[in-house]
C-alpha cells in the first residue's frame, strides 16, 4: 500500500506549493496584490518543510524556526499592504508598471 | 532534564496508520487545487478566500506532523488577521482587476518553463535526498512525546531561543511602526486636540475681567 506518509510526501507537497507561488508571481506580473500572496504562499511552503523535517528528525527546532518565519511573513503582508495603500493613494493604480516614479 | 521516548521516527508511524494517510491526502489535495486557484483566478477576493483555503488545510497538515501549536497560530493569525487585511486592502482599493490580466498570455510561456524546471528539481530533491546516518540521533531540541506541543515550544522559545524570540519580537514592533508611519495622514483642516496647549492654559490667559458701570454698557 501507498499509505505510509513520511517526509517525501511532506516535500512534495510543500515543492509544489512553492513552485505555484514562483509561478503566480510570473503570471500575475501586474497585480500587486496577487503577488503578495504569492510570496505567502511560498512562505507557507517554507513552513511545511520546516515542520515536515522536525517532525521527521524528531528535533523541536524546525518549528521554532516556523514561528519566526510566521512573524516575519505577517510582517511582510502588513508592511507590503501598507505600500500598496499609500501607491495606490499617489497614483490611483496597484499596477507595477506605473511604479517608475523615481525612473533618472 | 526531557527524555526521549522514542527515538527517530517518521510521521505517520505516531498514530493508525490509515486515517492520517488519508487525512494528509486531503489535506495537500485541497490545498494544492486552491493554490493553484489563488494563483488564477479572476477576482482578487477570490484570490484571498481560497488563500484563506490554502492555510486551513496547511494547517491540518501541520496537525498531522505534529506541529499542533504551530496549526492554530496559522489559523489564529494568519486566517484570522493577515488574511482579513488583505480582505481589506483588497475591497478598499477600488481597481479595475480585470484590465490588469491583459498581458497575461504574455508571461504565460517562461512562467511554465520555469515553474516546471523549478518544481523538477525540487522533486529531484525532495525523492532523493538522505538523512546522514549520524545526524539522526543528535536532535538539538529532542521532541518529548510526554510533553505538549505547546508546552514544550514554551519551554524552549524562552529559554534557548530567547534572543530569537525577541528579535521577532522587534521585528513586529518595527512592522507595526513602518505601518503607521506609511498610511498616517494628517489633513489639513481638521482641529486637532493638543494637550500640552490645553494644560499649559491658563485663567489669566484665557478671559478678562471688565468693570462695566451699570447703566452704560460697554
Amino acid at each position: 500500500m501507498g499509505l505510509e506518509i513520511g517526509l517525501g510526501h511532506y516535500l512534495t507537497v510543500a515543492a509544489i506549493l512553492f513552485t505555484l507561488g514562483v509561478f503566480g508571481i510570473f503570471l500575475n506580473r501586474k497585480n500587486v496584490i496577487i503577488i503578495l500572496m504569492s510570496v505567502e504562499l511560498i512562505l507557507l511552503a517554507v513552513n511545511l518543510n520546516f515542520v515536515a523535517f522536525s517532525s521527521a528528525l524528531n528535533d523541536l527546532q524546525g518549528q521554532v524556526f516556523a514561528l519566526l518565519i510566521l512573524t516575519v511573513a505577517a510582517a511582510e503582508a502588513a508592511i507590503g499592504l501598507a505600500i500598496l495603500v499609500i501607491f495606490y493613494r499617489n497614483r490611483g493604480s496597484i499596477a507595477v508598471d506605473d511604479v517608475n516614479m523615481m525612473k533618472g | 532534564m526531557r527524555t526521549i521516548c522514542s527515538p527517530t521516527h517518521l510521521i505517520a508511524e505516531r498514530e493508525d496508520d490509515e486515517p492520517s494517510a488519508i487525512f494528509f491526502y486531503v489535506f495537500s489535495t485541497i490545498a494544492v487545487i486552491s493554490a493553484l486557484m489563488v494563483i488564477s483566478s479572476r477576482n482578487p477576493v477570490h484570490s484571498v478566500l481560497f488563500l484563506i483555503l490554502v492555510f486551513l488545510n496547511a494547517s491540518g497538515l501541520f496537525l498531522l506532523a505534529g506541529a499542533e501549536f504551530l496549526a492554530l497560530l496559522l489559523v489564529v493569525v494568519y486566517v484570522g488577521a493577515v488574511m482579513v487585511l488583505f480582505l481589506f486592502v483588497v475591497m478598499m482599493l477600488d481597481v479595475d482587476f480585470g484590465s490588469m490580466r491583459q498581458g497575461i498570455l504574455q508571461y504565460m510561456p517562461i512562467g511554465v518553463v520555469i515553474g516546471i524546471i523549478f518544481l523538477l528539481e525540487l522533486l529531484l530533491v525532495a525523492g532523493s535526498f538522505v538523512i546522514a546516518p549520524q545526524l539522526s540521533g543528535v536532535a538539538t531540541v529532542p521532541i518529548d512525546m510526554g510533553v505538549q506541543n505547546t508546552k514544550a515550544l514554551g519551554l524552549v522559545i524562552y529559554t534557548r531561543y530567547a534572543f530569537l524570540f525577541e528579535g521577532a519580537g522587534a521585528v513586529l514592533l518595527v512592522a507595526m511602526i513602518g505601518a503607521i508611519v506609511l498610511t498616517l495622514r494628517h489633513k489639513v483642516n481638521v482641529k486637532r486636540q493638543d494637550p500640552a496647549v490645553q494644560s499649559a492654559r491658563r485663567p489669566a490667559d484665557a478671559m478678562k475681567i471688565v468693570k462695566v458701570k451699570s447703566g452704560q454698557g460697554l
